[in-house]
């Protein structure tokens, strides 16, 4: 029996599909666009694999940090690129904080003198 | 990495010994075999299909000492095929009419009858492909190489991991990357890569305990980066799984990770590339004269089967043709994904 005292474990990353043990049809729908979301297409696949890997980061997904490190070296991206990802993820967090000072300027001004 | 290491022959390893790898490969739980995966596709015996590639290993000697290196090969190695059994290699390429001559090692100019075996080889009219780690070429005995090389027109197949000095020499030792571009740029300079039909293919595989990419589109983003980065031309680029055997089975021992590895790439069996594996068009002649099915095998002790001819001298076309080859859990390296081969991806 697996050790059930953590919410994560990396060898249930592999059985992602036996999410398909309860409603098999929208597995089976959300898996095939899924593929096909990944497949080479406007972007490579290599690029989608580095977008999928800084979106991994934005979502603290350990599952999809542990495929998307992998794939995107499969891929051909090296560290330099996949760190840039990540700084890219990071930016955009760390932006969308900092945007909502705005707000807080905002209500600031409207409630100040 | 430093430029060189010791090589698991000079450190004493147990995993130096072929019967040790194919021992701790053998106990790695794998769901099931690779003579079953073989069956359930329909391949088992897995038999030749026909003889087109004669590969011969002339040796474990080489100036570098690659952490990957399914051949322990490196600069203590003295391993070097004689010349009977060059003779034999030559012999048996005329008189077999197989069509192409594949020349590995070590680093197969490294050895002193390399220029004869390729000079005599093309007299045959075989076509030639020469594995070149791109910086053996630099030694300053074997700068006359290239120059022979594209004056018989000889294919040079040569290894390069990556794109950037990192990673590459993380894998190859320290300085290589830039040895390499050197090596590049003397055969880009005679025409290799270029379009004048000198051919020049590249190839890559993965700095790590991961599966190698799509090789098409591998081959557009290396085009693109060694091109801008290094005004580099290549002709097509070569994806090979790393084998979990010799020095890159040391590495995954150390890492602790041969059974996640070896299970991967079970996991990823594909008949497809099954059906295509080189072991089904190519045979490997050991530096002993010894026959394998491939240059895995031969490293992991594992001739050609009882039923087959055992040595180079004794070869017969047909008799090998008809053998059934071994195979072991290591296959599981040339079936995963897109498949692996000395040509790369196969499916």
């Amino acid at each position: 029996m697996p050790d059930r005292d953590q919410y994560y474990h990396r060898h249930d990353l592999p059985r992602f599909r036996e999410i398909a043990r309860g409603a098999p049809e929208l597995a089976k729908k959300f898996f095939e666009w899924y593929d096909a979301v990944f497949a080479e297409g406007a972007l490579t696949a290599r690029e989608k694999s580095l977008v999928a890997l800084a979106v991994a980061h934005a979502v603290q997904c350990p599952y999809c940090i542990d495929a998307y490190s992998k794939d995107a070296l499969e891929k051909g991206s090296n560290v330099d690129q996949m760190t840039e990802a990540v700084h890219v993820a990071a930016a955009i967090r760390g932006g969308a904080s900092l945007v909502h000072g705005i707000q807080m300027l905002n209500h600031a001004d409207d409630l100040g003198m | 990495m430093p430029r060189l290491l010791p090589t698991l022959h000079q450190r004493g390893s147990p995993l130096a010994s072929g019967a040790a790898q194919r021992a701790r490969l053998a106990r790695v739980p794998l769901r099931r075999g690779f003579p079953d995966a073989l069956a359930a596709s329909g391949l088992l015996p897995l038999r030749p299909t026909h003889l087109e590639i004669l590969q011969i290993n002339v040796g474990k000697r080489c100036n570098q000492t690659c952490r990957h290196c399914h051949v322990d090969a490196g600069p203590d190695r003295s391993e070097v095929m004689p010349r009977t059994v060059i003779e034999a290699c030559l012999s048996f390429l005329a008189r077999a009419g197989i069509p192409t001559l594949d020349i590995t090692g070590g680093a197969p100019e490294l050895h002193p009858d390399f220029r004869e075996i390729v000079t005599r080889a093309r007299a045959l009219d075989a076509h030639v492909l020469h594995r070149c780690n791109l910086t053996a070429i630099l030694l300053p005995n074997y700068a006359d190489i290239p120059e022979l090389l594209a004056a018989h027109g000889v294919e040079v197949i040569a290894s390069l991991p990556y794109f950037q000095a990192r990673e590459t020499d993380a894998q190859r030792g320290e300085g290589v990357f830039q040895d390499s571009l050197l090596g590049l740029r003397r055969l880009n300079a005679l025409g290799y890569g270029r379009g004048t039909g000198l051919i020049l293919d590249l190839v890559t595989n993965p700095v790590g305990t991961y599966l190698p990419g799509n090789q098409a589109a591998l081959e557009r983003d290396w085009k693109r980066e060694l091109k801008q980065r290094y005004d580099v031309d290549f002709d097509r680029l070569y994806t090979l799984t790393n084998m979990p055997i010799s020095r890159f089975l040391d590495f995954l021992e150390q890492r602790g990770r041969t059974d996640a590895y070896v299970t991967r790439l079970a996991d990823a069996y594909n008949p497809a590339a099954a059906a295509g594996v080189m072991c089904r068009n190519t045979l490997s002649v050991g530096w002993d004269g010894t026959l394998y099915d491939c240059d895995f095998n031969q490293m992991l002790d594992l001739p050609v089967g009882p039923a087959a001819p055992r040595t180079i001298f004794e070869a017969d076309r047909r008799a090998l043709e008809g053998r059934a080859i071994a195979v072991g859990p290591h296959c599981f390296g040339c079936t995963a994904g897109a498949g692996s081969s000395c040509g790369g991806a196969v499916a």
